[in-house]
C-alpha cells in the first residue's frame, strides 16, 4: 500500500538513521570496556545525523510531494506507518542539524570530561543515538502509534540522560520532577489522538484527517495538545521541569533538550492544530497566544533571577517557546479568518524561530559546556574575566548572546522582524477581541524582548567581562578544537541566517503552504533572494546584507579617521575603585550576578515573584559583616503545583484507609462496586 | 528619483547629522544656562571637547578586554546608521528599504548592548551598577517605543520611515488620539534613552545617581570622544525622528518640497526641540531610580493605548486593501 515509488528514496534515507543510530546506541553499551567506542559513536551519529539533513535539504528543496511507507511492524494488522512531507522534512532538518553539532561537540567534551566531574561516558553513549532517533521517528512517524513510540523513546532517553549525573544532589529531584510531566504529556498526547482517531481504531494520519470530530472534541483535543505538547515544551505553567531537568544532564545533551527536543513538541502542536484537526477556530489561536505571551514573559523573567548558567539558559528557552507559539498562534487566528497571506507570514516568522532558536540555544549551551569544562562551575556568581582565559569561546558566546537579544543583523532580529510584521497585520481580521489582545501580545514580545537583552548582558558580562570571582575562573583555559568546532558551527549560522534569511524561508516555503496553503512571498517581488519584502507585510523590506555592508564600511570609515586624527597614545593603569588603590583580588567588590539583576528584580519581581531583597545591616561598632538575602518564590508552584500536590496527599491519605480492612469488608466492597456497575450499565443502556 | 541622487542624499544625510549633532548638544546646555541666569558656553564648545578628548592619550585599565576598546566604535557606528536612516531634510534615502524603525530601534538597542558589556568588562562597581540600570530603563523604554512604532504603522500601513512621513505630509492624517498618546510616550522614551534629566543626569558625576555615566566612567581620550559624540548623535536621532514622525512639514519628498527648504526647517525644528529640553530639564527634578520605572511603565502603558484604539479603529478599511504587494518602491535601489 501507499507506497510512492518516485518518493521512495528520500523517506528510506529518513527511515535508515533510525535504524542505524538505534544501532550505534546498542554499540554504546559496549562502550564502558573500550573508550574508543566513544570515538565511533558520536562520529557515526554526527555521520548520520548529517546524512539526515542532506537528506531533507533535498526533500525540502526538490519540493517532493509527501511519501508514506507502510511498514509490517507495530501493532498486529494495523502495522506501522510512516510518513515524509514538507513539514516533517523541516523539522527534521532542524533536529538532524543539532543532532551534527552535538555529536561533535559531545566527542570532545567527553574527551575532556573523561574522569573529571562530570558524567563519564558509560550511561550517556548509548543513550545520546537512541534519544536522536526517539526525536526522528516522531517526525517520520505516519500514525499515533509510531508517533507515541518515538515521542515515549525520546521522553525516556533523555529522562536516563538527565539521571546519567545522578551523583549531583539535585538531579533525582529534576529528573522525578521530568518524568511525571513526560508521562503527563504523553497522556494528554495519548487522549487527543484518541478523540482524533474516533471510534474506527485506524490511527493512520490519513484517517485521523478524514475523521470530522464535533465541537466539544475539538475543544478538548486543541486543550490536550495544548498541555500535552506544551509541557514537553515548556509553557508556563507547565515549565517548571525545565530549568531542573535541561541543565542536569550534560552540556551537549543540555543543547539537544533545550534546543532541539522543546521542537519537536512544536511539531506536535503544528502537526495536530494545522493539519491533523481540519478547519480551525480562532480561539485556537487566541488561547495559543495568550499562553505564548505569558510563557514569553514569564520564562525572561524566570531566566533573569537564575544565577546558574544552564538553568539561566534552558529558563530562556521558556522565554523562545512563548515567541513560537505566539507566532503559532497568529498563524491560527489568520487562517481560521481566512486570510492565508498573512498566516503564512506568521507560520513563516514561527518556523524560522524554531531554526534560530535551535541555532543559538545549542551554541549557547556548548557554551556552558565550555566553561563548565574550563572551570568547573556554572555559577555565575563564580565566573568572570573568561574573555581572557577563554578568548575564541568568548568570540562564540558573544555571536550567540547577541543573536538571542535579537541584534540586528544576526538571526534572532530576522525573526522577531517577521512578527512584529505579522502582528502589524492583525488589523485585518474581524474580531474585535482579538485586535486587542493581538496588540497586548505584541507589548509582551517587545517586553520579553528587552529583558531578554538585558539577561543576556547579564549572562555575558558576568561570565565573560570583569575579573575572575573564584580561583577556578581566573586559571581556566581554552577548551579542544572539537568543542570549539562544535561551537563555531552554530555561530556562523547565527550570522548567515541574518544576513541572508531568505534562502531559507524559501527552502522551507513548501512545509508552509503545506499547513496554510499559501506561501509568505511574491514571486514578482525585486531580487526576492536579497530583500526580505513579505507580500503580507504592510510595504516593508529588511536587507541584512546591505545593512552589514554598510555598517563595514562605516566602521572602516571610522576608524580610519580615528587613527589618521586622534592620539594614538595608550597607557595600562588600574580601573577607577572609589579611592581603593588595589583593586580586591577576589573580584567581589565589582557587579555580579544577582546585583545586575536587581533592578529588574525590583521592577518586575516585586509582584509576580514577591521578589525581595533584606538587608541585614549590623549596628554601629558591631563587627559581624552586614548581609543581604534575596528571596523569590514561583507563581507556577505556588499557585498550581503545591496545591494538586497537596490535593493528591489528601487523597491518598483518605484512600489510605482501604488497605486496612477485614476480608468480609472486602467482599461487601466488592460487592457493592458490582451493584453499582449493573445500575450504571442499566442506566445508560436504556 | 533617481538612484544616484538617492545615494548622494545619503552621504549628505550621514555627514550632516554627523556635523550637527554637537552644536544641538551644545545649543541644548546654551539655553539650559540662560534659563538658569548663567552665561553659558559657546554652542561650539561641544567640538572643542571633542577634539581635544582626540587628541589626549586612552589611559586603559589592566584589564579592560579587546571588548572594552571596540566598544565605542561599535557602538558609534551602530547609532550613526540609525541617524542616517531617519529622514532629516528629504526622505530620498538609499537605505530607506534596507531597514525599517523596527530595524532602527533594534540597532540602537545593540548600540545599548554593547555599551552595557562595556560598562562590566573592567570590573569594577560603578560599570555594574550603570551597566544594569541602564538594561532596567531599556526593558520599559524599548517596548514603549516598539508600541508608538506600531501605532503609526496601522496608521500608515508601513514601518518604513520614508513612507511614514510622505503618509504624514499627504494631511490625510487629521489629529488622532492615538498619534497624541505616542508622541507622549516617544518623547518620555527620548528623555530616558538620552541619559536627561528626570531620568538621568549627563552633567553629574556623583557615582550613585548616575547611570549613562556610570557605565563609561572607564573611557578616556579617543574612546570617551567616540561615546560622548555617540550620545550626542542619539540626541540628534531622536529629535529628528520626533520631527519626521510628528511634525514632517518642509521634507523634501518625490513629490514636493526642495533639499534646502528640508535643511533649514530642520535646522529650525532642532533649535525648537533643544529649547523646549531644555525648559524642561529645567522645570523638574530628578527622580530616585526606582521611579524611574513608574514613569517608563506610564509611557509603555500610553503607547499600548494607542496602539489599542489603532487596532480597533482601522479594521475594517484595512480589510480590502492588505494584499496589494507594496514593494515596487524598493525596486529602484539594488
Amino acid at each position: 500500500m501507499g507506497i510512492n515509488p518516485a518518493g521512495f528514496p528520500a523517506l528510506f534515507l529518513m527511515t535508515v538513521p533510525i535504524l542505524i543510530l538505534v544501532a550505534l546506541a546498542a554499540v554504546g553499551v559496549a562502550a564502558r570496556r573500550a573508550p574508543w567506542i566513544s570515538a565511533a559513536v558520536y562520529g557515526g551519529t554526527g555521520v548520520v545525523c548529517g546524512a539526515a539533513v542532506l537528506a531533507a535539504v533535498l526533500a525540502l528543496a526538490g519540493r517532493a510531494p509527501p511519501q508514506e511507507l507502510l511498514l509490517p511492524m507495530g501493532v498486529p494488522w494495523i502495522g506501522l506507518h510512516l510518513r515524509l512531507d514538507a513539514l516533517s522534512a523541516f523539522f527534521l532538518l532542524v533536529v538532524n542539524f543539532g543532532g551534527v553539532t552535538a555529536s561533535l561537540f559531545g566527542w570532545g567534551y567527553e574527551r575532556a570530561h573523561h574522569g573529571g566531574h562530570d558524567a563519564p561516558p558509560g550511561p550517556v553513549l548509548p543513550l545520546f543515538p537512541l534519544f536522536l532517533a526517539g526525536m526522528n521517528l516522531v517526525l517520520v512517524a505516519g500514525d499515533a502509534f509510531g508517533f507515541l513510540v518515538g515521542w515515549e523513546a525520546m521522553s525516556l532517553a533523555s529522562w536516563l540522560l538527565v539521571l546519567s549525573t545522578h551523583r549531583e544532589p539535585e538531579t533525582p529531584r529534576a529528573a522525578r520532577l521530568y518524568l511525571i510531566m513526560a508521562s503527563f504529556g504523553a497522556a494528554c498526547l495519548l487522549l487527543a489522538f484518541g478523540l482524533l482517531a474516533g471510534p474506527t481504531g485506524d490511527y493512520s494520519f490519513a484517517a485521523i484527517r478524514a475523521h470530522v470530530p464535533d465541537d466539544a472534541e475539538v475543544a478538548l483535543v486543541v486543550l490536550l495538545v495544548l498541555l500535552g505538547a506544551g509541557s514537553k515544551a515548556g509553557l508556563v505553567p507547565l515549565h517548571v521541569w525545565l530549568p531542573l531537568a535541561h541543565p542536569a544532564a550534560p552540556s551537549h545533551v543540555s543543547a539537544l533538550m533545550s534546543g532541539v527536543m522543546t521542537k519537536v513538541a512544536i511539531y506536535a502542536m503544528v502537526r495536530i492544530l494545522f493539519d491533523l484537526l481540519g478547519e480551525p477556530a480562532w480561539w485556537w489561536g487566541g488561547v495559543m497566544m495568550a499562553a505564548g505571551a505569558v510563557t514569553a514573559v514569564m520564562g525572561v523573567l524566570y531566566a533573569l533571577m537564575q544565577d546558574d548558567v544552564k538553568r539561566l539558559l534552558a529558563c530562556s528557552t521558556i522565554e523562545n517557546i512563548g515567541a513560537v507559539v505566539i507566532a503559532l498562534g497568529l498563524a491560527l487566528v489568520f487562517k481560521a479568518s481566512h486570510t492565508p497571506v498573512i498566516a503564512a507570514l506568521a507560520l513563516s516568522a514561527g518556523l524560522l524561530h524554531v531554526v534560530n532558536h535551535s541555532l543559538f540555544k545549542t551554541l549557547l549551551f556548548y557554551v556552558a559546556g565550555a566553561v563548565l569544562t574550563a572551570t568547573g562551575t556554572r555559577d555565575l556568581n563564580r565566573l568572570g574575566g573568561l574573555i581572557h582565559r577563554m578568548p575564541e569561546t568568548a568570540v562564540l558566546a558573544l555571536v550567540g548572546a547577541s543573536a538571542i537579544s535579537a541584534l540586528p543583523p544576526l538571526n534572532g532580529f530576522v525573526g522577531e522582524w517577521l512578527l512584529f510584521q505579522a502582528i502589524l497585520n492583525a488589523p485585518a481580521l474581524p474580531e474585535w477581541s482579538l485586535k486587542i489582545a493581538i496588540a497586548v501580545v505584541g507589548a509582551a514580545v517587545a517586553l520579553a524582548t528587552a529583558l531578554a537583552a538585558a539577561c543576556f548582558v547579564r549572562f555575558y558580562g558576568t561570565a565573560f567581562l570583569g575579573r575572575p570571582r573564584s580561583a577556578e575562573a581566573g586559571g581556566a583555559g581554552e577548551v579542544g578544537p572539537a568543542m570549539r568546532a562544535g561551537m563555531a558551527v552554530p555561530a556562523v549560522l547565527c550570522i548567515l541566517l541574518g544576513v541572508l534569511p531568505t534562502p531559507l524561508l524559501r527552502l522551507f516555503e513548501p512545509a508552509v503552504r503545506l499547513m496554510v496553503e499559501a506561501g509568505p512571498f511574491d514571486d514578482r517581488a525585486y531580487q526576492p533572494w536579497l530583500w526580505l519584502s513579505p507580500t503580507s507585510a504592510i510595504g516593508n523590506s529588511y536587507n541584512g546584507l546591505i545593512m552589514l555592508v554598510v555598517i563595514g564600511l562605516l566602521s572602516v570609515l571610522l576608524v580610519a579617521a580615528i587613527h589618521r586624527r586622534a592620539s594614538d597614545k595608550l597607557r595600562r593603569s588600574i580601573a577607577w575603585g572609589c579611592g581603593f588603590e588595589t583593586p580586591d583580588p577576589e573580584g567581589v567588590a565589582q557587579y555580579g550576578a544577582s546585583s545586575f539583576a536587581q533592578p529588574i528584580r525590583r521592577a518586575f519581581g516585586g509582584t509576580v515573584f514577591h521578589a525581595r531583597d533584606r538587608v541585614d545591616m549590623p549596628e554601629p561598632g558591631d563587627l559581624r559583616p552586614a548581609r543581604l538575602s534575596v528571596s523569590w518564590t514561583d507563581p507556577a508552584w505556588a499557585l498550581v503545583f503545591t496545591p494538586i500536590g497537596r490535593t493528591v496527599d489528601w487523597l491518598t491519605q483518605r484512600v489510605n484507609g482501604l488497605q486496612y480492612m477485614t476480608i468480609r469488608r472486602y467482599l461487601t466492597l466488592m460487592f457493592a462496586a458490582l451493584v453499582l456497575v449493573l445500575i450504571v450499565v442499566a442506566v445508560t443502556q436504556r | 528619483m533617481s538612484m544616484l541622487a538617492a545615494i548622494l542624499y545619503q552621504i549628505v544625510q550621514m555627514l550632516l547629522v554627523l556635523a550637527l549633532a554637537p552644536l544641538l548638544t551644545g545649543w541644548v546646555r546654551l539655553v539650559k544656562a540662560r534659563l538658569l541666569g548663567r552665561r553659558g558656553p559657546s554652542l561650539l564648545q561641544p567640538y572643542r571637547d571633542l577634539s581635544r578628548l582626540l587628541r589626549k592619550e586612552v589611559v586603559l585599565a589592566h584589564n579592560a578586554s579587546w571588548l572594552f576598546r571596540s566598544v565605542p566604535y561599535m557602538m558609534f557606528t551602530a547609532i550613526w546608521l540609525a541617524a542616517g536612516l531617519v529622514p532629516v531634510f528629504t526622505t530620498q534615502l538609499a537605505l530607506a528599504p534596507t531597514a525599517d524603525l523596527i530595524a532602527l530601534i533594534a540597532l540602537l538597542g545593540s548600540a545599548r548592548f554593547f555599551l552595557a558589556l562595556a560598562g562590566m568588562d573592567v570590573g569594577t562597581a560603578f560599570g555594574g551598577i550603570g551597566s544594569s540600570r541602564e538594561m532596567m530603563i531599556a526593558a520599559f523604554a524599548e517596548p514603549a517605543m516598539l508600541m508608538m512604532v506600531f501605532s503609526v504603522a496601522i496608521l500608515v500601513r508601513s514601518t518604513s520611515l520614508a513612507e511614514i512621513a510622505d503618509f504624514m505630509m499627504s494631511g490625510t492624517v487629521g489629529l488622532r488620539v492615538s498619534l497624541a498618546l505616542a508622541l507622549i510616550a516617544l518623547v518620555m522614551v527620548a528623555v530616558a534613552e538620552n541619559a536627561r534629566i528626570p531620568i538621568d543626569n549627563p552633567a553629574t558625576h556623583l557615582e550613585l545617581t548616575m547611570v549613562h555615566e556610570a557605565m563609561v566612567l572607564e573611557y578616556s581620550g579617543r574612546h570617551l570622544a567616540l561615546v560622548e559624540a555617540a550620545s550626542m548623535l542619539k540626541l540628534l536621532l531622536y529629535v529628528a525622528l520626533i520631527a519626521c514622525v510628528f511634525v514632517p512639514w518642509g521634507l523634501a519628498t518625490g513629490s514636493h518640497g526642495s533639499v534646502p527648504g528640508g535643511l533649514v526647517s530642520f535646522v529650525a525644528k532642532m533649535a525648537v526641540a533643544g529649547a523646549a529640553l531644555a525648559l524642561f530639564e529645567t522645570s523638574v527634578a530628578k527622580m530616585r531610580v526606582f521611579r524611574v520605572g513608574e514613569f517608563l511603565g506610564g509611557a509603555l502603558l500610553l503607547s499600548l493605548l494607542g496602539a489599542i484604539f489603532l487596532y480597533v479603529s482601522r479594521g475594517c478599511e484595512w480589510w480590502t486593501s492588505a494584499m496589494t504587494p507594496r514593494i515596487s518602491w524598493a525596486r529602484w535601489c539594488c
